[in-house]
């Protein structure tokens, strides 16, 4: 028995259970067994099978894990809010058309104007700095956003000021708007931009940075040749009425206000189509794309 | 026994290669080898949480209750994939995000969880962290050779460099549509796995049944 007992003990069998043979104190110690008294080495000695050690250890284990794992969470956030806005300028950059042939993102976002724009009035407003502005946190802030209750884009608080991003042209005159838009997708909510031309009229772009929506699937909205599909839509028809839709047939207004909904994603379309109609009508950006069109800006 | 440090280190390579010969973590094999950008990312993360998950699971294992000990297991893998995954966001952002929900999968690799069962419970900790190392590589020089075939002859591209010039940018080359997608690295691991049991043919298994022949008389 002893024997037996010592040769299971070297091969490091996982099932070896003290337990199972009755204690044996002429046997040598095992290897690695601490001898000396103290609660550590009662504990270390105990039976790993023993129900209190079980709890032990589990509970143990996973406190010293989570530990680890918050550790890492919040000491790396930074770095990791740094490149997620980094991203952000990027698809800021993308969207308009103006990516540097190096990648430099910064230089080419440098090139935007930002301006903190309240929704309502469609006036840009210097109460915030559009540098500091943080559009997210606005949209949660109770004093910064209102309710909805007629809720297309599924967002529940409207945020009543945004950053939006000008782009110029040499001699002043506006070329491009970049502005925020989201909205719940079918996992999600879709955060992404929209670029429209200086006519305040015609869409010239409209990506997303961030979602979850199904890879394959939904998540085909980064698709490029889909994301090409945007480019030289129009938003309004001559009545002025909204008319761009996210769908598999065109508006009667006609193929110019269509883009052509996900094959195998009908929520996801649909969230785009419900988000963009939500932001470009009139609880939208509607009263500064007007001031867009009558040249204003 | 008869391994040494080496062999625990080379013998994942060929001769007990996780995914040709133990045919393991093939989910992800299929997943992230359309770019060997992608792959290479892939391999360092898996030998890191092999090696390490072996290490402190070897560390562990003489108090691991084995009622338990798969729960203990996991919950030390899974703890690693989540600091390898915020470090990837950290500080190779563009990767992580094509790496996406994989890393985070990496938990469920099986490779991770086989080490630790069959090698890191029984062996101590040095020798485990080399056998994750072992493995890690072995699994990722499947990854690479894969992802070397599907990015030159799918984008026509190695690294992200162009090689072969695609006709969509003006050049010659036609890309193989197919390579793009997940389902062409079945084609390419089993091709894999007939040369490399071409090659060694002590790693062919026995047939599971004959089919007899009964002689006339």
């Amino acid at each position: 028995m002893p024997d037996e007992d010592n040769k299971n003990r070297e091969e490091g069998d996982a099932n070896f259970t003290p337990e199972m043979n009755p204690p044996d104190r002429d046997l040598p110690a095992p290897e690695g067994e601490i001898i000396t008294g103290g609660f550590l080495s009662r504990f270390l000695n105990m039976p790993a099978d023993n129900t209190a050690k079980t709890v032990i250890v589990a509970l143990g284990l996973c406190l010293v894990a989570s530990m680890i794992v918050s550790a890492a969470a919040v000491s790396l956030r930074p770095l990791q809010e740094q490149n997620a806005a980094l991203a952000r300028q990027a698809v800021i950059v993308d969207v308009a058309g103006i990516a540097d042939e190096d990648g430099d993102v910064a230089e080419a976002f440098a090139r935007f104007e930002p301006q903190v724009l309240e929704l309502a009035t469609g006036e840009f407003t210097d109460q915030f700095d559009p540098y500091e502005f943080d559009d997210r946190a606005a949209a949660d802030d109770l004093t910064l956003s209102t309710p909805l209750e007629d809720d297309p884009a599924s967002i529940r608080r409207q945020a009543n000021y945004v950053t939006v991003y000008l782009l110029r042209n040499d001699d002043g005159s506006l070329d491009r708007v970049v502005l925020p838009v989201y909205g719940y997708g079918l996992w999600s909510t879709l955060y992404g931009f929209i670029a429209i031309e200086e006519d305040g009229n015609t869409i010239y772009g409209l990506q997303f940075y961030e979602h979850a929506e199904t890879p394959g699937l939904g998540a085909e909205v980064d698709n490029p040749r889909w994301r090409a599909l945007w480019r030289g839509r129009l938003i309004r028809d001559e009545a002025g009425t909204l008319a761009i839709t996210v769908a598999k047939t065109p508006p009667p207004q006609g193929e110019e206000f269509h883009v052509d909904a996900l094959s195998g994603a009908t929520l996801t379309s649909r969230g785009v189509d419900n988000l963009v109609r939500f932001w470009l009508g009139e609880r939208g950006f509607e009263p500064f794309l007007e001031r867009v069109r009558a040249g204003e800006i | 026994m008869a391994q040494t440090y080496r062999t625990m280190l080379v013998d994942p390579m060929v001769d007990n290669n996780p995914i040709t010969l133990q045919v393991l973590g093939i989910c992800s094999a299929l997943a992230v080898t359309s770019s060997l950008k992608v792959a290479l990312v892939m391999t360092i993360a898996v030998t890191v949480v092999t090696a390490f998950s072996s290490m402190f699971i070897s560390i562990l294992r003489s108090q691991i209750p084995s009622s338990i000990r798969i729960i203990v297991q996991m919950i030390i893998i899974a703890s690693l994939v989540i600091v390898v995954d915020q470090i990837l966001r950290a500080f190779a952002y563009e990767i992580s995000r094509t790496l996406s929900v994989f890393v985070g999968l990496i938990i469920t690799n099986c490779i991770v969880m086989g080490r630790a069962e069959a090698f890191a419970m029984k062996n101590p900790p040095f020798a485990s962290f080399v056998d994750g190392i072992g493995n890690g590589l072995g699994y990722g020089l499947i990854l690479m050779l894969v992802g070397f075939v599907r990015e030159l002859f799918g984008s026509g591209s190695l690294f992200g460099i162009t090689i072969l010039e695609t006709t969509n940018n003006g050049g010659w080359y036609v890309p193989n549509g197919l390579l793009l997608l997940p389902p062409s690295a079945f084609f390419v691991i089993g091709l894999l796995i007939w040369a490399f049991r071409s090659w060694k043919p002590e790693q062919v298994e026995e047939r599971e049944y004959k089919i007899q022949t009964v002689e006339a008389h």
